[in-house]
């Protein structure tokens, strides 16, 4: 192109002076009219990245503070006269023993903590000093002594929840004056908690029960974690992908493959492209029809939210996979063909190793798209609030769990503001997440990939 | 086409050959693509032993009938094939015929050089391997060895076996198709112009190298090069349109073409 366009300007100067130094009026148009796609490319570039900085801008500076939880350090002395009345340690009378019996004891333990660090407050009552501590520590509490019934009589060291209010005051969310507004805190105890501060009690430090505990209710934000969210998402990958990818790569090798083309093949050909397209919710009452209400699995279970997402997942894997498969050159199957190879072998020897890169990065893709999906899982009931952690695999897949993104979903809808932080804070690990697999997408590509 | 000058070729070549058994037989194939007819009723025998070069211009359904050899066209959607065609006098068309049996014993080598993107020695332990020709690792070496050899590419290639076939130059990489393809011992190797896609230099090893096939295997080979067709071959069938125009003995044909298309195409007036 560019040596005949050369080729014809020298001549063209040749013959009418014309230099190549000065511009004709079309070159001039045309050399301007690229000169403003190219400021248009670029400007649409520096949007999207734009766009991308923000969210992630966004995001990290509402989440990040989700990653930290402030603690205090209570030595609880556990009363046996209030925890074991029969004094014989029965775990069944331990058991009846509600959290209602702890409380006491932690108010008890935080005004000695209180003398012994000769703080004193104006107009704290001794009753409300103890509210500082997380309304979710009397259950930890109880649970570490049904561990350890041999520890009633002594007094333990604990590293308790601060109250969310407390939390959110090291945080920037609460300050004074909206403490003398609020119900839940007042401006003697953020004192009291800035006190403890100083004598080294009270501590903000890297909160790892964040990714290991269940949610917890609205009261309670700062004990709310993402545990079953994140073993309930876990549990439908992997149903997705022992169910999606060898149905979705044995159905592209047959249609791709050995189907003859013919009107049936279109139908279904035209049905999985639109498959692709459709709405995720319309899956979700789908999976509520069919799995719950028909086949009648149970509700929240990974089981369902597994089978509805590897229905929205198939056709990505499917489109994916016969793409990989009509890029790998016909000439290879001749030459498998050529030396006598069944259809099968050519297949799976030759054709479906060089799609394999393909079909890696295409299922991994389509099971990031599952991870995010929200909407047909809050039709199949996995919105609903579980505490509860699912058993091991197999059983677990029939307990009810919860998912990530529908765990954001469910804490953007509470009214405590710091659930507004976690909610950011689930979103970031939702979001490593995904870039773990795209980068392992990425990784396997490279490693799989091979030139023919 | 008329048929007295057809049966009259047939005639001829037969009485020419009559020291040689034909291998492969073409009787009145036609070959359709769809509703369209790419090949009509072409009667062609193939004789033991001697290269049979199939020219014409392009489009001519000389690559169609080669296909047709060892079923090939099967592979294509909606194409299908009439009439009869026999390998040692079994009709390949057969439907209890197993097709990957028939393909074993008739290889092909095809226009573009398509070594499979693993090393030289996997190349060629391939076809020996899926067919359980050989027992133990010992024979595996033996039979690439000896197939490289064949394809005079052993001296070039002994040291890097363990390399890419891809790496090799396309000379080398078609020479290292036709080790593929007699690997399997087949006894007839159809070529689609296997050396379009060479330099002269390749070309002239790859033509050497069917000669020397000759003496063991029965050789087709589709051509666009006039001159390929006159070194290699021992029989030349010209064809048009679909049509067989004529086959006879290679310098007949091209010193003494019955049929004035042939004389047109050899001496360069259409094609």
């Amino acid at each position: 192109m560019t040596d005949i366009a050369d080729q014809s300007v020298s001549t063209a100067a040749a013959t009418t002076g014309r230099s190549l130094l000065q511009r004709g009026e079309h070159a001039k148009r045309r050399a301007a009219s690229e000169t403003r796609f190219r400021m248009l490319g670029l400007v649409a570039v520096m949007i999207g990245i734009l766009a991308v900085v923000g969210l992630l801008a966004s995001i990290l500076s509402n989440g990040v503070s989700s990653f930290f939880q402030t603690y205090v350090t209570v030595d609880i002395y556990l009363n046996p006269a209030k925890l074991d009345k029969t004094g014989n340690r029965d775990p069944e009378a331990l058991q009846k023993v509600t959290t209602f019996a702890y409380a006491p004891l932690i108010s008890a333990a935080v005004e000695k903590l209180i003398e012994t660090h000769g703080i004193e407050i104006e107009g704290l009552k001794p009753k409300d000093a103890a509210k500082i501590i997380s309304k979710e520590a009397p259950a930890s509490v109880r649970n570490y002594v049904l561990a350890h019934p041999s520890k009633i009589g002594e007094t333990v060291k604990f590293d308790l929840l601060a109250d969310g209010r407390v939390d959110g005051y090291y945080k920037g969310r609460v300050t004074m004056d909206s403490a003398k507004l609020d119900r839940n805190i007042s401006p003697e105890r953020l004192e009291l908690a800035d006190k403890l501060k100083h004598a080294g009690v009270l501590k903000t430090r890297f909160n790892w029960s964040f990714f290991t505990a269940p949610d917890a209710s609205d009261t309670r934000p700062e004990a709310a974690g993402l545990g079953v969210a994140i073993l309930g998402s876990a549990y439908m990958m992997i149903i997705v992908l022992v169910l999606s990818l060898p149905l979705g790569v044995a159905a592209s090798i047959y249609l791709e493959e050995f189907a003859v083309q013919n009107f049936f093949t279109d139908i279904i050909e035209v049905n999985i492209a639109n498959l692709a397209a459709v709405p995720s919710i319309v899956f979700g009452i789908l999976g509520l029809a069919i799995f719950i209400n028909f086949a009648g699995l149970p509700q929240s279970a990974p089981i369902v939210g597994g089978l509805v997402l590897t229905l929205m997942t198939l056709p990505t894997i499917i489109i994916a996979t016969r793409a990989a498969l009509k890029a790998v050159p016909p000439s290879i199957r001749e030459a498998a063909l050529g030396v006598g190879a069944s259809k099968m072998q050519a297949t799976f020897h030759h054709v479906l190793p060089l799609a394999m890169p393909g079909i890696l990065t295409g299922t991994i893709i389509g099971l990031a798209q599952a991870l995010g999906e929200t909407a047909p899982l809050l039709l199949i009931g996995m919105v609903a609030f579980v505490r509860e952690f699912p058993g091991a695999p197999p059983e677990g897949f029939f307990d009810p769990a919860s998912a990530l993104p529908v765990q954001v979903y469910n804490w953007t809808t509470r009214g405590d503001p710091a659930f507004v932080e976690r909610a950011s804070g689930a979103i970031i690990v939702l979001l490593v997440f995904l870039i773990i697999m795209n980068g392992l997408a990425i990784m396997l590509r490279r490693r799989f990939e091979r030139r023919w | 086409m008329n048929e007295m000058t057809e049966t009259a070729t047939e005639a001829a070549v037969n009485a020419a050959a009559s020291n040689r058994s034909v291998k492969m037989r073409g009787d009145k194939v036609g070959v359709f693509y769809g509703e369209k007819q790419a090949l009509f009723d072409v009667d062609l025998d193939i004789y033991e032993h001697e290269v049979t070069a199939l020219i014409g211009p392009s489009g001519c359904g000389k690559s169609t009938f080669l296909r047709c050899l060892n079923r090939m066209n099967d592979t294509i959607d909606g194409c299908r094939v009439t009439g009869k065609l026999t390998l040692d006098s079994e009709n390949i068309y057969d439907p209890k015929i197993d097709v990957v049996e028939l393909r074993a014993r008739v290889g092909m080598v095809f226009q573009k050089p398509n070594p499979f993107p693993k090393s030289i020695f996997e190349n060629i332990a391939y076809g020996p391997r899926i067919h359980g020709l050989v027992k133990s690792k010992g024979d595996l070496d033996e039979v690439v060895a000896i197939s490289l050899q064949k394809a005079g590419l052993f001296e070039e290639v002994k040291d890097r076996l363990n390399e890419p076939g891809t790496g090799l130059s396309g000379g080398q990489q078609q020479r290292l198709c036709i080790a593929r393809a007699i690997a399997v011992s087949p006894e007839v190797i159809l070529m689609d112009e296997p050396c379009s896609a060479l330099d002269p230099i390749a070309t002239a090893k790859v033509e050497e190298l069917i000669d020397e096939l000759r003496e063991n295997y029965t050789i087709v080979i589709v051509t666009h090069s006039m001159q390929q067709a006159a070194r290699v071959s021992q029989r030349t069938a010209m064809f048009h349109l679909g049509n067989l125009v004529e086959v006879d003995a290679t310098d007949v044909i091209f010193t003494n073409p019955s049929d004035p298309k042939t004389q047109d195409y050899i001496t360069g007036r259409y094609g």
